[in-house]
């Protein structure tokens, strides 16, 4: 069977499943819609969690972003920051909010700073968070449907925008969970069976996270050695060594990278769909296990994808690639821009180097390491649909999840909280659902017109949520003195000061020649990059925080005794309506 | 399950508070310490293929963190046990 039909069978098998799930598990009240009913099994909210959380970004362009742009050892900031999270949000956060019990994090955030002001701020700060994320999952269903299905990223989109509308509209959070599982399950068969193969073909070992550590098949030379010699033979900077930036830049990328994980809405919420609150701890464990068989994996994938390709590159005699007898994958994805060479020299050879005068190699994407891995070790076709499925799997659970998050705060949060209190609940479930297909639209809308800051999103999402969702949680959760005006000011600083440091370097929206001061290191705060900025603006949070709220007003009482009440799990029933 | 005194809660709260920041230390350790500010003192060492620095950066780090959510998890359930705390 040719790989074009193989690939529709695949997908088209697994979006049949996800629609069948759909139609099983429609939601009958805001409670199932919202949380799930609040009855989820602790290791299936964790499978559930790991799809939520694992994005297009985590699947297709991780490990070509730790191998290429990040040249290795930085990468590493990816690897600590996107799991080092779920410890912050284990030990910090998941607990009390499950206690607390009810359905969305703005909601916390109005009853524990006493202010619907403060819900409404928060609800601005998620909807900013989330939909910023929510466009770079379009586009990765976009791009993922043109590539391995050849429609154009329109139809695409218009496919998987439809896909998500039945399950996330008709089952809610309930509906979105049961896929996300299956999800799971699709997405990481596709990552870690073409890793595998890779593992044996060069080292003889099937485990990745071994294989790495391992000597190439065949020789006494360990893969990282040989993979640190090819780079500095081409002129890149020691792969295992190749520090991003700086010592403190690294350390303040992890960190926000970090706390953003832990302060983004659509992974919270998931918390609260566990039955008590020692499910909510154990969860997270279960979350973070089934996340790092895909981030162990993933530098396995960098390091041996990298040395595969650089071999292709050198060609037969190490003298460069012989352009007439380039494999067919090579010609395959230069048609789809990722890969591109210009033969500067015209000996009909690609040599490839870091000199970017002599480099002939002018376009290596770094989604191509994952997309065309399979094919560069010469697996079968099936393998490849495989792969495809799993780039989708990850790209639509992850904006059902951002799509419930934006959902849930315009209908419960700003409706149901704060302007029409007086709908019945099966009002507020039809609201939710228009709510949902409203989200819907916008994020395909902005999927198919993407605006100028689309590229920057992901990166920007995380800031966002470490310096305003972040602290307001946790001081909400850690002291008893923190007040409204504290709280609002807090968040209202935090997020500002981080909006204006990436404007300041990379453009007002992202808009190219209206940043104010070049985006070098030498215009860097401590040489901290915009990207890895969330944590400064998450301390100027908590500084202003506890400064405002040392010169208002304490908290009332019954404010004091809900912190005291979401500190001990006894009586945590499930969640319950209001 | 019982009523809490105040005494109780404030104890309940405080030996949550010490083994979480315990469990933190170990976190900042293993990533911020092994993982970035003394990755060239332990890229000294290799064990196999890899050097022992850049290991906890892109393999270590991760499966300590697993454990330490597990291991925080089955403390707090303990204590929870002990305070008479436990949900059901």
């Amino acid at each position: 069977m040719d790989l074009q039909t193989l690939t529709y069978l695949v997908v088209g098998a697994t979006f049949a499943l996800y629609l069948g799930i759909a139609f099983w598990a429609r939601a009958g009240s805001t409670k199932d819609f919202y949380i799930a009913g609040g009855g989820i099994h602790p290791i299936q909210n964790g499978m559930a969690t790991a799809a939520d959380w694992m994005s297009a970004a985590s699947f297709i362009s991780m490990a070509g972003l730790i191998a290429l742009s990040y040249g290795g050892y930085g990468g590493s900031v990816f690897l600590m920051g996107w799991t080092g999270g779920y410890v912050i949000l284990a030990m910090l956060l998941a607990p009390y909010l499950r206690k607390y019990g009810k359905f969305t994090v703005p909601e916390f955030i109005g009853d524990r700073f006493y202010s619907k002001s403060a819900r409404a701020v928060a609800v601005a700060c998620l909807i900013i968070c989330s939909v910023t994320y929510v466009i770079g999952q379009m586009k990765g269903v976009g791009v993922a449907f043109s590539r391995f299905l050849e429609v154009d990223y329109d139809t695409g989109l218009y496919v998987g925008m439809t896909i998500v509308f039945f399950y996330a509209v008709l089952g809610g959070m309930k509906g979105i969970t049961y896929t996300q599982i299956a999800q799971y399950c699709v997405l990481i068969l596709a990552y870690t069976i073409p890793a595998i193969f890779i593992s044996f073909q060069l080292t003889g070992n099937p485990i990745p996270q071994l294989g790495l550590g391992s000597t190439l098949a065949g020789s006494d030379v360990y893969l990282l050695d040989k993979l640190d010699m090819v780079v500095t033979d081409l002129g890149f900077a020691e792969y295992t060594t190749n520090v991003r930036l700086s010592t403190i830049n690294m350390f303040a990328y992890t960190l926000s990278l970090m706390i953003g994980t832990a302060g983004l809405p659509h992974v919270i919420i998931r918390f609260f769909t566990v039955p008590t609150v020692r499910d909510a701890r154990s969860s997270a464990g279960w979350a973070l296990v089934f996340i790092a068989i895909l981030y162990t994996t993933a530098p396995a994938v960098a390091g041996m994808a990298r040395l595969n390709l650089i071999d292709t590159l050198s060609g037969d005699d190490g003298q460069g690639l012989v352009i007439e007898e380039r494999p067919v994958w090579f010609k395959n994805w230069e048609k789809t821009g990722l890969l591109g060479f210009e033969d500067k020299n015209g000996d009909g050879r690609i040599q490839y180097s870091a000199d970017k005068e002599v480099n002939e190699m002018v376009k290596i994407d770094n989604d191509i390491l994952v997309l065309a891995n399979p094919e560069i070790a010469k697996l079968p076709n099936w393998v490849i649909a495989l792969v495809a499925a799993g780039g989708l799997a990850a790209a639509l659970s992850t904006a059902a999840g951002l799509l419930l998050a934006i959902a849930s705060a315009i209908s419960h949060d700003l409706m149901k909280g704060i302007f029409t209190p007086n709908i019945t609940e099966k009002t507020e479930l039809m609201s939710s659902r228009i709510a949902m297909a409203g989200a819907i639209g916008v994020a395909g809308y902005l999927g198919l017109n993407p605006p100028g800051f689309a590229a920057g999103t992901v990166a920007l999402a995380f800031g966002l949520a470490a310096s305003s969702i972040f602290p307001a949680l946790m001081m909400g959760i850690f002291s008893k003195g923190v007040t409204k005006e504290g709280a609002i000011a807090g968040m209202i600083s935090g997020i500002s000061v981080t909006l204006f440091y990436v404007f300041q370097h990379k453009g007002i929206m992202f808009i190219p020649g209206t940043a104010f001061l070049g985006d070098t290191p030498a215009n860097w705060f401590m040489g901290i990059e915009p990207n890895a900025f969330g944590c400064v603006g998450a301390v100027v949070n908590f500084a202003v925080a506890f400064a405002v709220s040392k010169v208002t007003a304490a908290p009332p009482q019954s404010v004091q005794d809900l912190v005291e009440h979401i500190r001990i799990p006894a009586g945590a029933t499930t969640a319950h309506d209001h | 399950m019982s009523q809490m005194t105040e005494e109780q809660a404030k104890e309940y709260w405080r030996r949550n508070v010490s083994l979480m920041v315990r469990c933190l230390v170990v976190w900042f350790v293993v990533s911020y310490g092994c993982g970035i500010l003394l990755v060239d003192v332990l890229n000294q060492v290799q064990i196999g293929g890899y050097k022992l620095g850049f290991w906890f950066a892109q393999q270590g780090s991760i499966y300590v963190f697993v454990v330490l959510i597990f291991y925080y998890a089955r403390k707090m359930g303990q204590l929870d046990r002990e305070f008479d705390v436990e949900e059901d």
